[in-house]
């Protein structure tokens, strides 16, 4: 369990971190998504006691990391961006450092090893000094660590950036597959990550939380979501367009674009009417004898919910964007 | 404690697994050989001490010293492993004093190998060996000196070689203070107390108080305490600064 209150961080005149709370509990795999420079990391830096906030609490497994910094420390994991590793260590060596720093015995140290290396699948390089390892095997390693000691809170920043597709998933399943029981907190600017380990998705932006929701929820704030995808093929583009637009079922156009043959567009639906204008949309072109190459419903594009919500600012002053949830639990 | 043990058992082994270590060994055992037995005078002097070898002691950790402090944070800070280090449940006054003493113990073992030359002295004539041990202290309190200050500069940069120089330069201050030619200058103006204040600062008017043979607490004090205040600034440097 972790709770932020009232965080702030200030670095001279710049405010990284503004008034920041949440909590999070076990079983949740919380998302933290910003641009560049949003605060995430900062916010993390704080959590795990790297960090004093200029104003604020942060309260993990019950120990206010300020006052009791080694009881909250002990609780936490923290892979800190990139993974930084003592690069003429070896995994091994690394990991019984970490081990004995926290104060677990030799016996506990070597049964963890066991497990973290199977986890992380780190057999191979085991004895290898670190500087000689890939990206993906450091960021394995740097995980390692973080899981060393069977944490309660996991935080982890940027867990997959840099590693290549398959390292990505693995590192995905890794995370899910150790969800249960722990809170785990991580920073990414990979939307679909989101989406494919996280219970629960957090926007920052200028250091506010501009989005607090289930991923699924943070598609359906898109203006997209719900809207229907259609492709066709046919000479008369202009034709085509002029017809969807005549349907009682479309409320607007969305964009157009023109790929070899087919032409697609994007139908925004009258409320309430997906159904019907999917109907429509296939009994017209049966009509007009244009060969409908593909036909879709929108779940919604996290891109476009990131960058409305992310330039618009916290506390959802467009329409797009609703007010934001547990940012007032404070 | 246990957070100290494990970092001092980390660095120590940390110099060990790079070519470092044996770079400084190998150079300071030559070049205290050459202080020597060269250009020490030993065979001139017709006298069986170490006098001449302890009295470039200043000398040699001026130059190799700094070469071994400048690691120390300014390291850990440009690698952000310092990130690591401080988010596992120690304390920075742990990591400062476990990084400082394992330092402090891979000089004394560089010191512990240049033994030899005290197997020969005893070889080749009767020296005082009271004497030899005294200034085996003074000196390993000095090197002590030396490194709080090389941790301290190591803390405040990111930048190696920014530690080196100002290492060297902040230490050379702390040789010089004792130098005739530095307490020469103070005396020609300032009251007699602000001349002997300068010459108390300095590592050499100590280190030659104990190289005659004793080892007064007031010299040890001084030493310690230089490295108790230095290393509680690289504390407190460390916390302000850690995320710069």
């Amino acid at each position: 369990m972790i709770e932020i209150r009232n965080l702030t961080k200030r670095f001279g005149a710049f405010t990284a971190v503004k008034n920041l709370s949440f909590q999070a509990a076990p079983g949740e795999v919380l998302g933290f998504l910003g641009p560049n420079g949003a605060g995430k990391s900062t916010t993390m830096k704080m959590v795990t006691g790297f960090l004093p906030p200029t104003e604020g609490t942060v309260i993990v497994c019950g120990h206010d990391v300020l006052e009791d910094p080694r009881a909250a420390k002990a609780r936490i994991g923290y892979l800190p961006e990139g993974a930084p590793l003592y690069p003429d260590m070896t995994p091994r060596s690394m990991m019984k450092f970490v081990g004995a720093a926290r104060g677990m015995s030799s016996g506990r140290i070597k049964e963890r090893m066991e497990v973290v290396t199977r986890l992380v699948d780190l057999h191979k390089v085991l004895d290898q000094r670190i500087e000689t390892l890939s990206k993906g095997f450091k960021r394995r390693v740097g995980l390692a660590l973080a899981i060393l000691h069977d944490p309660d809170v996991l935080i982890l920043d940027e867990p997959t950036d840099g590693l290549d597709p398959n390292q990505k998933h693995e590192v995905r399943q890794l995370i899910r597959s150790m969800a249960k029981g722990k809170v785990i907190v991580l920073s990414t600017h990979i939307l679909e990550e989101v989406e494919a380990v996280c219970t629960r998705a957090m926007i920052v932006a200028a250091g506010q939380v501009c989005f607090d929701g289930t991923p699924a929820e943070l598609r359906g704030r898109s203006r997209y979501a719900g809207a229907i995808e259609v492709a066709v093929t046919t000479a008369d583009a202009e034709g085509a367009r002029a017809a969807f637009e005549a349907l009682a079922s479309v409320h607007s156009i969305g964009d157009q674009a023109i790929y070899g043959e087919e032409t697609r567009f994007v139908l925004f639906p009258v409320n309430g009417s997906r159904n019907s204008l999917l109907d429509d949309v296939q009994r017209i072109s049966t009509e007009a004898s244009w060969r409908l190459a593909s036909l879709s419903v929108d779940r919604g594009r996290m891109d476009d919910v990131f960058r409305t919500v992310t330039s618009e600012g916290p506390q959802g002053s467009n329409s797009a964007v609703q007010p934001m949830k547990s940012g007032e639990v404070a | 404690m246990r957070g100290t043990l494990t970092i001092f058992k980390r660095e120590l082994a940390g110099y060990f697994a790079t070519p470092v270590a044996y770079v400084f060994l190998i150079i300071f055992l030559m070049l205290a050989g050459v202080f020597t037995w060269q250009i020490g005078g030993y065979y001139d002097v017709g006298q069986a001490d170490l006098r001449g070898f302890f009295s470039f002691h200043p000398w040699l950790y001026l130059a190799l010293i700094p070469a071994l402090s400048m690691r120390l944070w300014a390291e850990e800070r440009r690698s952000g492993t310092i990130e690591l280090l401080m988010t596992l449940p120690i304390s920075t006054a742990n990591a400062v004093v476990g990084k400082f003493l394992a330092a402090w113990a891979f000089t004394g073992v560089a010191l512990a190998l240049t033994a030899t030359n005290w197997l020969s002295v005893n070889y080749l004539g009767d020296p005082d060996n009271g004497v030899i041990l005294a200034s085996y202290i003074g000196s390993f309190l000095m090197a002590g000196a030396f490194l709080g200050l090389g941790s301290m500069l190591s803390s405040i940069t990111k930048n190696q070689i920014s530690a080196f120089v100002l290492t060297f330069s902040v230490s050379l201050l702390f040789v010089l203070a004792g130098f005739p030619a530095v307490t020469d200058a103070v005396s020609g103006w300032a009251p007699d107390v602000l001349t002997e204040s300068v010459r108390n600062l300095s590592f050499l008017f100590h280190f030659d108080a104990i190289t005659r043979g004793v080892v007064d607490a007031r010299d040890a004090l001084y030493f310690l305490s230089l490295i108790a205040l230095s290393l509680f600034a690289t504390a407190i440097i460390i916390d302000l600064k850690k995320a710069d």
